[in-house]
């Protein structure tokens, strides 16, 4: 809505609102002056500076640097679109881009419903709320480094290991957890899961309690139980939140690579390797300096798949929110 | 509405106060009226209280010395793929280490500092070991570090672990026949112990790779009229890897875990998890500082050697200068390098000063490193302080009574680093896949690095 069609509803006739048209002030330099402009562009400065230097500035030059042959040492050259054809020739490629998604498909399976339903759960509890909420959130609070170590330590293969032994007691045989190429990206999920599950649940909470109580009484008068509660009330009235948590969760996965990079390197074999890893590598594997060109193409591609996924999305939902 | 005046007069408050916080940046190292500041090298991180200490001991002699050199320093550790960040971002401290294998690509690339002066002006500049002395010079002779702590391969045990599965500690195996049955004897009398392991992760894995391969007689790069040509696929390397097939999936010896990296290895060997595993001979060291190893319950023999061409693979580091350091302070660098890394080894008070340091903070002196310069400097060097030795001599004798007749194999010349990782995967695979194709995956190492080398010489 601009300033020009404010539509005043003209109660006294009863009628439909008569549009009110309000004069345009014509707009130059000294009325923004005289305005205040100034004052605000001096409160915005510091932003801008900060976003500029930290945020905006590097990633101007990492498109730069996506066309320049560079280890950041010896003088950069102009190289087109090599960097783009030597990732698209790596081997690693491939297999970062397959376990990347595998790792989005398992966090999708496993840790998008989780959030939901401990949510749901903990909205229906009378009392101790609270301290379920902190225990919810309390492994977000922990610091991811440490947090991965802490599991590293649990995921310990051999019998005498902290979860082999409790799978010992419900007699399950010892897993190699992320000592197998099979096992590991799962147990990679289970560690991001429990790590970044608070925080969606706190929002989710939040999300819940703002669904109108009369909508649950109307159901109940309508013969729901719980489960219709939940499937006609509860998720359609947290859509909007929903939508917005899945495409969060799909670019917050595809970028991956504290986990891959802490328990596993990206071992065994490549298993888990992820986009995010092989930017890395590309980056600082070899002693001798670093292929930045490759590195900032990798990281170019990535962005560009995601914004244009993000854009996708947020299309076809456009009729299911709210807005 | 505040007045454009008066936003004018903050925004330029604002911009001044803003420039004031950005000159604070400090100049760590540099040198003013003659005084010089020099960041360096200390330990590696997670070494303990008492390696700082003995540390800060002989900072304070050098600093006694030469009153106008102030020494700071910071914990550095050199790996593969830490090193890149740390070059790229300039924040290497002005005398740092580098691997033998990356110390001439370095140079060539004008990563480190030409001090081919203050070398020679040192007493023993023309003293050194020509082959040794080569990783750190150009094509004209000029030097650009000095090489310090020259190391050979060996194969690290747990005297008490052996002692426990009923072994003998001081006959260690001398074969791999005996080292695979010691390592299933362990395995079975011990239970949770992997009675043999070895490196997998982060180039480590193709390091101890290529050290089976030449103590089986292989070479992983051979050169002929200086062309470069990777040669993973011999058989000895597969015969390496074969031996670690059967000891996983036949005599399941090698324990649950199979990603190991040089810290995680030696963590676990502290902590009594692995019997046996090859390792720098001088690797007790950082045992003793960041593992809690005790040096009693260490040993180290050779690895066995099989065949005519068998070796022990060598390396070292080169004590190197940032060349971003001005003249003064890359001429307090050598200084520094001089006292803190080799005059140890040629000057007697030197050499006792740094051995009582050490064994004051109950650090290891005595362990075994290679001849810097020749064999009699280093017998002397021994003689000079075996009063300060506090490891039991006889726990590393399987190791230094045989390491002197062997024949010593340095490191494969070219993209060194890139070929470890890229055996890294091999390794991995042999150890997690019963099925994995050893000749085809090694096969996969030689293109892949084979395309490096081929795109150095365009």
């Amino acid at each position: 809505m601009t300033a020009l069609d404010t539509r005043v509803p003209d109660q006294a006739l009863g009628t439909l609102p008569r549009p009110v048209r309000r004069v345009a002030v014509a707009r130059s330099p000294r009325t923004w002056l005289k305005g205040g402009g100034l004052g605000n562009l001096v409160f915005m400065l510091p932003m801008l500076l900060i976003f500029g230097v930290f945020s905006w500035s590097p990633i101007v030059q990492a498109i730069v640097m996506s066309f320049q042959k560079t280890n950041l040492v010896t003088p950069a050259t102009f190289v087109g679109f090599d960097n783009f054809v030597h990732v698209f020739q790596d081997p690693q490629f491939l297999t970062a881009v397959v376990n990347t998604g595998y790792f989005a498909v398992l966090a999708l399976l496993f840790g998008y419903p989780i959030p939901l339903v401990v949510a749901v759960l903990m909205s229906e509890v009378r009392r101790l709320k609270g301290l379920f909420s902190v225990l919810a959130y309390l492994p977000v609070v922990v610091p991811p480094v440490v947090a991965v170590l802490l599991w590293k330590f649990f995921y310990d293969a051999s019998p005498t290991g902290v979860f082999n032994t409790i799978l010992d007691w419900v007699g399950i045989a010892p897993q190699p957890w992320i000592q197998s190429a099979a096992t590991a990206m799962p147990s990679l999920v289970l560690e991001a899961t429990w790590a970044g599950a608070g925080g969606t649940i706190i929002i989710y909470l939040a999300a819940l309690s703002a669904v109108a109580p009369e909508l649950y009484d109307a159901a109940e008068m309508d013969g729901a139980g719980i489960w219709k509660k939940i499937w006609h009330v509860t998720l359609p009235q947290l859509r909007g939140i929903l939508l917005v948590t899945f495409i969060l969760q799909i670019i917050g996965t595809a970028q991956v690579f504290l986990e891959p990079f802490l328990f596993t390197d990206g071992g065994p074999v490549n298993s888990t390797l992820s986009v995010l890893l092989l930017i890395y590598r590309y980056a600082f594997q070899s002693s001798l300096g670093g292929n930045y060109g490759a590195a900032t193409a990798l990281s170019v591609l990535l962005a560009l798949v995601l914004a244009i996924l993000s854009l996708v999305y947020f299309r076809m939902t456009r009729s299911w929110s709210d807005n | 509405m505040k007045s454009p005046g008066r936003i004018t007069a903050l925004a330029v408050a604002m911009l001044a106060g803003v420039g004031m916080l950005s000159a604070c940046s400090s100049g760590d190292s540099g040198s003013k009226d003659g005084k010089v500041t020099l960041v360096v090298a200390s330990l590696i991180p997670g070494s303990d209280a008492a390696a700082f200490e003995a540390f800060g001991a002989r900072v304070k002699q050098f600093e006694k010395k030469y009153p106008n050199i102030t020494i700071r320093s910071n914990e550095y550790q050199w790996t593969a793929s830490n090193f890149t960040a740390e070059l790229a971002g300039g924040t290497l401290p002005d005398v740092f280490n580098v691997p033998f294998t990356d110390s001439k690509a370095l140079l060539q690339a004008g990563q480190l500092a030409n001090i081919t002066d203050e070398v020679k002006a040192l007493p023993y500049g023309d003293k050194f070991n020509d082959k040794v002395l080569n990783v750190a010079q150009d094509d004209k002779g000029d030097i650009y570090g000095l090489p310090y702590g020259p190391y050979a391969m060996g194969l690290s045990y747990n005297r008490a672990l052996f002692t426990e599965a009923g072994l003998d500690p001081d006959k260690p195996p001398t074969t791999w026949d005996e080292v695979r049955a010691d390592a299933k004897t362990i395995s079975e009398k011990v239970p949770g112990v992997a009675g043999y392991m070895q490196m997998t992760t982060d180039a480590t894995g193709g390091w101890v790779l290529t050290t089976a391969s030449y103590a089986r007689g292989g070479r992983l790069e051979t050169v002929k009229d200086g062309k470069y040509t990777v040669t993973a696929d011999n058989s000895a390397t597969k015969d390496a890897l074969q031996y670690l097939h059967d000891l996983r999936w036949e005599d399941n010896s090698m324990g649950s875990n199979f990603l190991f990296g040089w810290s995680d290895i030696n963590q676990a060997f502290g902590a009594g998890q692995i019997a046996m595993y090859p390792s720098g001979s001088d690797v007790l060291t950082s045992l003793v500082q960041s593992d809690n190893v005790d040096p009693k319950d260490y040993g180290i023999t050779t690895l066995p050697l099989v065949g005519t061409n068998a070796g022990a693979l060598s390396g070292g580091n080169v004590a190197v200068v940032n060349p971003k350091a001005n003249r003064a302070t890359q001429e307090a660098a050598v200084k520094w390098i001089d006292f803190y890394y080799i005059s140890k080894l040629i000057d007697k008070n030197q050499a006792q000063a740094d051995a009582k340091v050490l064994a004051k903070s109950n650090q290891p002196v005595g362990v075994p490193t290679l001849p810097l310069f020749d064999q009699a400097t280093y017998d002397q060097n021994q003689d000079w302080i075996k009063d300060e030795v506090n490891i039991p001599l006889s726990n590393v004798k399987p190791f230094t009574s045989k390491i002197f007749d062997t024949n010593i194999v340095p490191e494969p010349a070219r993209h060194t680093q890139d070929l470890y990782k890229a055996l890294d995967t091999v390794v991995q695979a042999v150890l997690t896949d019963e099925n994995a194709d050893i000749d085809a995956l090694l096969k996969g190492v030689n293109k892949q690095v084979q395309a490096l080398i081929d795109a150095d010489a365009k």
